[in-house]
């Protein structure tokens, strides 16, 4: 991962520093944003994407890291991230990747609107999906052994934003993202897969990748700034 | 929105309209993003391929509507979920409870049960359960017949004892049920203070007083809208200085009665109705 640090090492300066870090009371939880505008759908039309959906399991703490470090702190996009965890985790994580990510890391809470330039964890014991301007959670039976899941992430994503989603499958151990991967680019979005032969587990990349949901394979470290470049093209 | 997705929303749309008019049980306002896979695994279980053609047999079918009905809310739920949430509600509840000399509580959304048991059994610890009237309410006649029959199945028994533990249990949780088979039946005395009665959030008004109102983990399924009106009904029915719980991860925060509210606790979601 040494490329993946070099890089995030030489962006640290320009990378924006979140006012709400500066609340010492709480310093690791960032206020949910209100910022007027930042929701809309008008605001995103200009752009060929409006959300970004991440899915990771086994390995996907340091492979988050990398990625969420290494994007710009204007990143003009929300990010969902379903990482598979304990069934009683708590705010540990979503601290962890806040204090290693250019941009500010919540939990999702229900209704939670969708804010441009902001990371959404889906909580434990929840299943996370994406509405046109919110996210919803639900309790329903975990798939596949799990809740959250990122079928159910994608999947949710597709039928809201079609063809602007934009899908990225990182490193884990189990099958769970290629049904919904596939929903994606069935749907007219993309999806970027990690390479396996850089996951810390192949499998979850291989998985979508066998079932042709690909869009593009790439190495780790070069997955933000193909991110970066797709959220600002224009239709 | 390319053309699938707005095909999707609606055949959604005229399917939920549908059964409003029809059947009077109401939809509309439930959260989409959630509400679409339940509706698709029904389309899957009638062996459809369409949403339409689930609109066609549901309008012509009672039995269709019926199984439409239990697959259409969720009924995945555990004997003290969230543990801490129960030990929360009895380290701040509680003593503001033993003012009270009858207490009113309402479940709303109790589904199979699990959380009336629950409940039962936390008050009867406390010395309270005799004071109280429980009144556990669901939208559909099938999981209350459930809920007050009180079977779950043995294999879980372990966990609902690890979470009785971690919630704050004080007996042993093996007292609360007897085992037949693959099966428990709960005590049937815990359910002596309940009141089991249909009731739709989406629909229905206030029908009392409250000193307690559990909804947890029921307005997530439900858009801002409903959730706003849900809201309205609970502030109703709550007496003042009334307890609202709600679930771990919705909030009381943007909604018009934020103010009306002290949270009792920096961890869950248990408030206080102050104004």
């Amino acid at each position: 991962m040494n490329s993946c640090l070099m890089r995030k090492n030489s962006t640290a300066g320009l990378r924006r520093r979140f006012p709400a870090r500066l609340d010492t009371s709480n310093p690791a939880v960032p206020v949910a944003p209100v910022r007027a505008g930042a929701t809309g759908e008008d605001a995103r039309t200009d752009s060929s994407y409006s959300i970004v959906v991440v899915g990771a399991s086994l390995g996907g703490t340091r492979a988050l890291t990398c990625l969420l470090s290494a994007l710009p702190g204007d990143f003009p996009l929300p990010l969902a991230i379903v990482l598979h965890r304990a069934v009683d985790g708590d705010a540990t994580l979503q601290q962890l990747l806040h204090r290693h990510s250019s941009l500010p890391v919540l939990e999702a809470e229900d209704k939670m609107p969708l804010a441009a330039g902001h990371a959404y964890l889906a909580p434990a014991n929840y299943h996370l999906l994406v509405g046109h301007m919110e996210f919803s959670l639900s309790t329903e039976a975990p798939v596949g052994f799990a809740r959250p899941s990122i079928d159910v992430l994608f999947e949710s994503a597709s039928a809201a934003h079609g063809s602007k989603t934009l899908g990225v499958v990182l490193t884990g151990a189990s099958a769970d993202g290629a049904w919904g991967a596939g929903k994606i680019r069935a749907r007219g979005g993309t999806v970027v897969v990690q390479s396996p032969e850089t996951a810390e587990c192949p499998v979850m990349p291989r998985a979508a990748i066998a079932v042709d949901a690909a869009s593009s394979i790439l190495p780790l470290e070069a997955i933000p700034g193909l991110l970066a470049e797709l959220s600002q093209r224009k239709p | 929105m390319n053309d699938s997705s707005r095909l999707e929303e609606t055949e959604i749309y005229l399917l939920l309209e549908g059964i409003y008019r029809q059947y009077g049980f109401d939809f509309r306002n439930y959260a989409l993003a959630s509400l679409r896979r339940r509706i698709w695994s029904v389309v899957r279980e009638e062996k459809l391929s369409t949403i339409s053609a689930l609109q066609d047999k549901v309008l012509h079918d009672a039995a269709c509507l019926e199984r439409f009905l239990l697959a259409l809310s969720v009924h995945v739920s555990a004997m003290f979920r969230d543990p801490n949430f129960f030990r929360t509600f009895r380290a701040k509840a509680v003593p503001l409870l033993r003012t009270y000399p009858y207490i009113r509580i309402w479940l709303a959304g109790c589904s199979t049960g699990e959380e009336v048991y629950s409940m039962a059994i936390l008050l009867e610890e406390e010395g309270l359960y005799k004071r109280c009237r429980i009144y556990a309410s669901d939208m559909n006649e099938a999981v209350l017949r459930a809920a007050r029959a009180g079977i779950y199945p043995l294999h879980l028994m372990r966990g609902y004892t690890a979470n009785y533990i971690k919630a704050g249990g004080t007996r042993s949780f093996s007292e609360y049920y007897t085992a037949a088979y693959d099966n428990v039946l709960m005590r049937p005395s815990l359910v002596d203070q309940v009141v089991f009665c249909q009731h739709n959030l989406a629909t229905d008004e206030s029908f009392n007083e409250f000193n307690v109102i559990l909804c947890r983990n029921v307005m997530i399924y439900f858009d801002k809208t409903l959730q706003k009106r849900v809201h309205q009904l609970f502030y109703d029915s709550l007496v003042n200085f009334g307890l609202l719980g709600l679930g771990d991860k919705e909030s009381l925060h943007l909604t018009a009665h934020e103010h009306s509210y002290e949270q009792l606790s920096d961890e869950e979601k248990l408030y206080r109705r102050i104004a």
